[in-house]
């Protein structure tokens, strides 16, 4: 019996989600007192997931699933489960994830949490706490099966080093043909430009930046700190920016280190999506705009004086620093 | 083509989110239900394919008889008929096999789900129901398109998007983009008298086991204040961003 965790890959590389999943299976593991396997497909870096508890690596290298397939990639992370007799499956919560997690769940017959942020608070009964309410609170779920799928979110649980040495060992599925059903015609991914997803900070602007023409001072100030761009939900609505980047209650979730608002009022679907940011910083000319209520920096000021300063300073900053 | 709209009802997204019974229950106290949003983009996506492909559009709830008005709404919105399995929604588990026989039993082409809910938001529903019927499944489905018995999708990734293709029967877990936020219909007055005469109809479960239970509920931890920086002393937001927050 060991934990086993999927880990995501991208062109061969694990990113720090996939890391931080890995992190938690070993806190689980400790917990049960076992060990991490993982399983990785077409990865090329396996030796790395010692570094952060994992004690086996199952490297599944396979032409067929060189295409993102959520059915064939349940499929083999189930086999997997059965093979190493894994009680507790964890799985990152990327948009990937979270389209693989619950075909795996039927899979394995087990129970699924997703969107976990904390190890669990009891094993017996099995108990872990997240997020519900699009973030305005949080449930404590027992899972009640034999085996259990654990979705645990972006930058909660963190990454946690530790040095283990990690085997490899090569691993065939058996793929079979109903599996490759559904089929990528194509892929339309930004080269070069940091995801929401992945980012560790995000600057987001709002209707307060009046047009989709001054965005230009957003993008500036992203790109000094390494940032991705996102937006409130009227500013997609109006076309000044594309729909991917819309944040929110009914947008895209972000959970990055450092979110900076800009021109955004902070009404309560737009505060939902975001509050699960370690930082928030808030840049509005009315001091009551109710986003002071929950960020932890402000500015009260005109964003088309301050942004531009911002992004001055900051760039000094990150040459002293460098 | 034979089309089943899955309708999660949902608080509000204004809604202040309180608990009672020492935390174990949600307060619907002073509370409006709605169509999770991600359903609604998918409601009117069937419609499209019921005005211009002659689909059939039907509509379905796991849940107790305080979401009909829920249901009334959908079929306002112009859905055929609504059935409402009538237990309680328990987990992600027990609603998607309920879903799914319910999809089963009348052979739908195409299943149309929210990519989560936001009461509950387990993301889980649309890809166990898919997994259950054996049907092709796509999840964060931002564009859907139907010629025969072939499907053409866009789904949303990290940072882009992906073009798939499948043939039906097919479970889709949608959200804003399959429509554009300003064709959402909201029912007029005619859409309202039709749907009070609509069918309505309540099915018995089938008593499906739910896999996790909830435990409690908390609320997140009360904030400190913000701290203000004034805008003539920017240095001192990056010393903070620096080193007290340790974020730059
Ligand atoms: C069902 C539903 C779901 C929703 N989901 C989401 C969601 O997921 N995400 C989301 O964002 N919203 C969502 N909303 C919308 C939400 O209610 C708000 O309408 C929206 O967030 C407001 O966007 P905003 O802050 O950009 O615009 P506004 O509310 O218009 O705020 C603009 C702000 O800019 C400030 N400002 C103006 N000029 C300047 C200047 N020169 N310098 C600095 N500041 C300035 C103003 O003081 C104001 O606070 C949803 C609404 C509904 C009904
Ligand atoms: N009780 C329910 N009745 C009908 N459909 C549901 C129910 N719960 C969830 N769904 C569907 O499944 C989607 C995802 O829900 P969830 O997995 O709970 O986040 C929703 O957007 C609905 O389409």
């Amino acid at each position: 019996m060991s934990v086993l965790v999927y880990i995501e890959s991208e062109n061969g590389k694990f990113k720090k989600a996939s890391y931080e999943a890995a992190s938690y299976a070993k806190g689980v593991a400790d917990q049960l007192g076992t060990t991490v396997t993982a399983i990785s497909i077409n990865a090329n870096d396996n030796a790395s997931l010692g570094n952060y508890g994992v004690s086996k690596v199952l490297n599944v290298a396979n032409d067929k699933l060189a295409k993102f397939n959520a059915e064939a990639y349940a499929d083999a992370i189930a086999q997997a489960a059965k093979n190493e007799d894994a009680k507790v499956v964890v799985i990152g919560q990327t948009a990937n994830d979270k389209y693989i997690a619950p075909i795996l769940a039927v899979d394995l017959e087990a129970g699924y949490a997703s969107n976990v942020v904390e190890l669990p608070s009891s094993t017996a009964p099995f108990q872990v706490k997240r997020t519900a309410f699009t973030n305005k609170a949080f449930n404590v779920t027992n899972i009640s099966t034999d085996v259990k799928v654990i979705g645990v979110s972006k930058n909660a649980y963190g990454l946690v080093e530790n040095n283990t040495e990690a085997s490899i060992e090569d691993f065939a599925p058996t793929l079979a043909d109903g599996d490759f059903t559904v089929n990528v015609e194509s892929v339309d991914k930004a080269k070069d430009k940091v995801t929401i997803a992945d980012a560790e900070i995000v600057v987001s602007g709002g209707r307060g930046l009046k047009g989709p023409e001054n965005w230009g001072m957003i993008e500036d100030l992203a790109e000094t700190l390494g940032a991705a761009t996102a937006c409130s939900k009227p500013v997609s609505d109006m076309g000044w920016r594309p729909h991917s980047e819309h944040v929110g209650q009914t947008g895209k979730p972000v959970a990055s280190n450092l979110y900076i608002a800009v021109g955004i009022s902070g009404a309560i679907q737009h505060l939902a999506g975001i509050n699960a940011s370690k930082t928030k910083v808030v840049i509005n000319n009315d001091p009551e705009a109710p986003f002071f209520k929950a960020a932890d920096y402000g500015i009260v000021g005109d964003a088309f004086e301050v942004l531009p300063k911002l992004t001055e300073k900051l760039k000094e900053f990150k040459a002293n620093n460098a | 083509m034979k089309i089943l709209v899955c309708i999660s009802h949902v608080p509000d997204t204004t809604s202040k989110i309180n608990f009672t019974d020492g935390d174990t229950k949600f307060d619907t106290n002073g509370v409006q239900f709605v169509i999770n949003p991600n359903d609604e983009f998918g409601l009117t996506r069937a419609m499209w394919f019921k005005e211009k492909q002659g689909a059939s559009v039907d509509v379905v709830n796991v849940g107790g008889a305080e979401t009909e008005p829920t249901l009334r709404k959908a079929l306002a919105i112009g859905a055929d008929n609504a059935i409402r399995v009538n237990t309680e929604a328990k987990d992600g588990f027990q609603v998607a096999k309920e879903l799914a026989k319910v999809a089963k039993d009348g052979n739908y082409d195409l299943v149309i789900a929210g990519r989560e809910s936001i009461d509950y938001n387990g993301g889980m529903v649309p890809g166990m129901m898919a997994k259950i019927l054996g049907a092709n499944f796509v999840n964060t489905c931002v564009s859907l398109e139907v010629d025969g018995d072939k499907a053409t999708a866009i789904r949303e990734i990290d940072g882009g998007k992906e073009t798939l293709t499948a043939s039906l029967p097919l479970v889709i877990g949608g959200q804003k983009g399959l429509v554009e936020e300003s064709d959402l219909k909201i029912p007029n007055m005619r859409g309202i008298m039709m749907a009070r005469k609509k069918p309505l109809n309540v099915v018995e479960p089938s008593n499906a086991e739910a896999f996790t239970s909830s435990e409690k509920f908390e609320k997140p931890a009360p904030k400190g204040d913000v701290k203000l920086v004034s805008e003539d002393n920017l240095d001192e937001l990056i010393n903070l961003l620096h080193n007290e927050a340790k974020v730059i």
